[in-house]
């Protein structure tokens, strides 16, 4: 079963936008849909690492800024002609906070 | 080879001479007169004209070249003054023409209502491309315009002038609009949809005067309302133009009169268009003018052929206002009307039967089957076992719902696809089949949907049922895959729809995606804030990520700071306050750009408030370097020190980036002031270049110096600073208000042609209307981002949410 901690609140996540957390394998990208959903993926665009975090997030998925790879937020893979996926973090929302999988914190504990 | 004088250069001869060149080359000397300057075009697209869609290039079907082709001797600019049928000779102002036969082609006179004051400046009536240039020359942007007449002509005029900036009123004397084509519940539906455009409509309105000093400044109603007006236009009706076959005592009731071959009582004398009258019947409609050119010319070459009037349907040029009708839908005795209504999706539709036959059509909304319906009237088919499903369409008529190809399919041959040039559906499936596999070519052999082209995706259906999957649709013109509409008509709905944030112009326009895309978001983002200045909030989350952070994002993910420099100058302050900046961040690099700035790169994202707030402290605001908006003016150092500089080009840059700055722009603008020929701020290859002379400033834009290189073109030419001045600010605004997301001014200018954009900077009233909408944007824009960003609570949200490196630690 998953565990899951908290990072914060939903509320500090733009709507359609992301933020950014730090984690013992590198940073990941927390979005935030219009409709209040949010997905956790490795903030790092397969093709030329480009910060996913801060592409445009439309529906649920998300452009990377570098050279606009499309990225289904729900499974992580490219779209579109492009190969590809970045993996993504079991992450939800409880009461207006945003948990994510404690994964991310004891990987690095046992690193 | 005998002499054929044609009196007429419009589209029914045009049609004419196509045929008769096309079926018999050379039988026929052609000498065609015209009043017009110019030769023929297409009068259904006056209207795309008159909105900015299109220009008069665009819709030309017979050019210069194309009559030169077919020795047609032209005498365009001379109106024919009389007919000598005696001596079988017109003449002109210029001289006589003998004929041995002759061809009436002179169309019909649009109807001014003798009211008082109708013959003021300022009143203009809707007919050719003088009338069209006079309301766009009127500058009517921001003005009160009164359309009188609300009818197709009268409509599609208030349209334009509305997609123009007019605010327009339509006075319409019976109580619904277009009451001759569409019922009082569609008539309804129309006035709603453009009273939603923001377009007034005052049924029963009986024009009693035009009032004004000199010229036209409003319009008095009979019920005692006045109506402001810049501008007049007058579009009540059109009378055949019949004045030279009467001087000439041929047979004219309401039009000059012809028999089944198109001839009239002089059997050497020929008519055709909307000047003649043919079994008591005059005609307005496109189509039948093509079927009478049709036969006149079979006539001409000594063939049988009879003009038969069909019916025809009638659709409104208006986008968005989706509108069909045919037939009569009078009410009588015997008759029975089908009636479907949908009103919170502003749908109508209605069958009038007589006898178990369609007789007439409405449809409002959703006009998907008209075809299909005005295929059935015209065959006179017994409807009678599907009248229950009959309303909803051939799609049911198999009892289950149908994909949309089977509407087409289940067309039969004869069906007509083009109204306008009346062809049928099996005329397109024999070009097909013949070799004609892409539009273009079934439109050149069939001339289905070269008019008004509004039945192009019904033509493209036909051709994708005959070729099966050796259809290759063409390239659609829509901004992105979520939406099929292009960026022009985004534009103009978004303007004439009044549509104010992305959400609306998604859900009005239809858009195929949730949330649009990384490609038309911002492209809809700048539409919108160009357009609403002072209504749109800005969204900052369809901003690409440069201005998002108000900062150019780097290939490692940092960022790089530029602060901005008046005009390329800067102080020792200045200068010291950006080196403390660069060592107390660390900053890898200090360049100078290419703009005359100094760029701050690999600066990491989480500290761009803080070095903005220690710039800001010393007086330096953004350099907008990663903006689609004004990036820098260049300048020499001009009069004060060069001794060859004749301006003060420094003084005149910063003037320049001081008054632009902050405002967004498609794509990113950039400027250079050269204080002399000599150049050194590179002037002539910016997408507005001045440089400074003896006699004073000569202005030129769309150059480049990027993926392309180009020079720069000139655009005006002022002894004045204050003129050079309101001259780059009006271009900028015009390319603002006009360009495409994403073109850089020398491709805008390309499409729209420096011509234009000259003749709209030089014309005064429309050079300050521009600089006064840009000053409006800049009452919003004219501001230094990083002032609301560099807050101590705007801080937090530039770092990372959480660490949870930390938390393992602990």
């Amino acid at each position: 079963m998953t565990v899951f901690v908290d990072i914060g609140a939903l509320d500090d996540i733009p709507r359609q936008g992301a933020r950014v957390i730090r984690t013992g394998q590198g940073c990941v990208a927390v979005f935030r849909t219009l409709d209040d959903r949010v997905f956790a993926l490795d903030d790092r665009c397969p093709h030329k690492g480009g910060p996913l975090s801060e592409g445009m997030v439309h529906g649920d998925r998300v452009t990377c800024p570098l050279h606009n790879w499309v990225f289904d937020m729900n499974s992580g893979a490219a779209q579109g002609a492009d190969e590809g996926a970045v993996r993504t973090w079991p992450v939800r929302v409880e009461q207006g906070r945003v948990l994510i999988s404690a994964e991310l914190v004891t990987r690095s504990h046992a690193a | 080879m005998k002499n054929l004088v044609v009196i007429g250069a419009g589209m029914a001869s045009g049609r004419l001479l196509e045929h008769l060149f096309e079926a018999a080359p050379g039988a026929w000397q052609v000498i065609l007169f015209n009043a017009e300057p110019r030769g023929n075009y297409n009068r259904l697209m006056l209207s795309p004209v008159l909105s900015g869609e299109k220009t008069y290039q665009q819709i030309v079907t017979h050019d210069a070249d194309w009559y030169a082709a077919h020795g047609v001797d032209c005498r365009f600019g001379e109106p024919v003054v009389r007919i000598d049928r005696a001596n079988r000779t017109v003449y002109s102002s210029a001289g006589g023409a003998p004929y041995d036969a002759l061809v009436i082609a002179t169309g019909s006179a649009p109807f001014i209502i003798p009211v008082p004051g109708s013959d003021l400046p300022g009143v203009v009536t809707y007919r050719d491309l003088e009338d069209t240039n006079a309301m766009i020359e009127a500058g009517i942007a921001g003005k009160d315009a009164v359309v009188i007449g609300g009818g197709l002509l009268g409509l599609e005029a208030a349209a334009g002038m509305a997609a123009r900036g007019a605010r327009v009123t339509v006075v319409h004397l019976m109580g619904h609009l277009m009451e001759r084509q569409l019922d009082p519940a569609a008539g309804y539906l129309l006035q709603r949809d453009l009273e939603r455009r923001g377009i007034k409509v005052h049924c029963k309105g009986a024009t009693k005067a035009i009032l004004g000093h000199g010229r036209a400044e409003a319009v008095l109603l009979e019920d005692g309302t006045v109506h402001p007006a810049d501008l007049v236009c007058m579009a009540v009706g059109i009378r055949p133009e019949v004045r030279l076959a009467n001087d000439a005592h041929l047979e004219v009731e309401r039009g000059i009169v012809v028999d089944d071959a198109l001839r009239t009582s002089d059997p050497q004398i020929f008519a055709l268009g909307e000047c003649v009258e043919h079994r008591d019947q005059v005609f307005g409609l496109v189509a039948p003018l093509y079927d009478q050119a049709k036969v006149l010319a079979r006539t001409l070459l000594g063939e049988a052929a009879a003009f038969r009037p069909v019916q025809t349907a009638t659709k409104l040029k208006v986008t968005g206002c989706d509108l069909f009708s045919a037939g009569d839908f009078a009410e009588a005795e015997g008759r029975e009307d089908i009636v479907f209504r949908d009103p919170g999706r502003g749908i109508y539709k209605r069958l009038v039967l007589e006898n178990d036959r369609i007789i007439g059509v409405v449809m409002y909304g959703d006009t998907a089957d008209g075809n299909w319906f005005y295929g059935l009237m015209k065959d006179e088919t017994d409807v009678s076992g599907m009248r229950d499903t009959l309303i909803f369409g051939p799609a049911f008529q198999g009892g289950t719902k149908l994909d949309p190809m089977a509407a087409v399919a289940a067309l039969p041959p004869e069906a007509e696809i083009c109204g306008c040039n009346g062809v049928c559906k099996g005329t397109i499936v024999a070009a097909v089949q013949g070799g004609a596999t892409t539009l273009d070519a079934v439109r050149a052999c069939t001339k289905a949907s070269g008019s008004c082209g509004t039945c192009t995706g019904l033509v493209e259906q036909v051709m994708k049922l005959t070729l099966g999957d050796g259809f290759v649709a063409p390239a659609s013109g829509g901004m992105c895959k979520c939406t099929d509409h292009s960026h022009e008509d985004v534009r103009r709905l978004i303007r004439s729809m009044g549509l104010k944030s992305i959400p609306a112009v998604m859900q009005e326009l239809g858009w195929k995606s949730v949330g649009g895309c990384h490609s038309c978001r911002p492209a809809l983002n700048y539409y919108l804030l160009a357009e609403w200045p002072l209504e749109y909030q800005d969204d900052r989350q369809s901003r690409f990520v440069n201005e998002r952070n108000h900062a150019n994002i780097q290939k490692d993910g940092t960022y790089s700071v530029v602060p901005r420099m008046w005009g390329g100058v800067t102080t020792p302050a200045e200068l010291r306050a950006i080196a403390d900046a660069a060592e107390k961040y660390a900053v890898p690099m200090v360049k100078v750009t290419g703009g005359q700035r100094i760029d701050l790169l690999g600066v990491r994202k989480q500290d761009l408030p803080q070095i903005w707030a220690d710039l800001n402290a010393a007086g330096l605001v953004s350099g907008h370097a990663y903006s689609k908006g004004l990036r820098t003016v260049k300048t020499c150092v001009g009069s004060e020190f060069c001794r060859f500089g004749t301006q003060d080009s420094t003084g005149l840059g910063i003037l320049l980036e001081k008054l632009l700055w902050g405002s967004w722009t498609p794509h990113k603008v950039k400027l250079g002031v050269s204080g002399c020929p000599r150049n050194c701020a590179e002037a002539t290859c910016k997408d507005v270049g001045v440089v400074c002379v003896d006699s004073g400033y000569q202005i030129s834009v769309a150059g480049a110096a990027g993926m392309e290189v180009k020079e720069t073109e000139p655009l005006a030419a002022t002894p004045s600073e204050d003129e050079a001045v309101e001259i780059v600010t009006a271009f900028v605004q015009l390319y603002r208000e006009n360009a495409r997301y994403l073109d850089r001014p020398y491709k805008w200018v390309a499409k729209v042609g420096l011509d234009w954009v000259k003749a709209q900077v030089a014309d005064l009233p429309t050079r300050r209307a521009l600089v006064e909408r840009f000053e409006i944007s800049q009452s919003v824009y004219r501001r230094d981002p990083w002032a609301e960003h560099s807050t101590t609570a705007a801080t937090p949200r530039w770092a990372p949410l959480a660490d949870l490196t930390l938390e393992a630690a602990e």
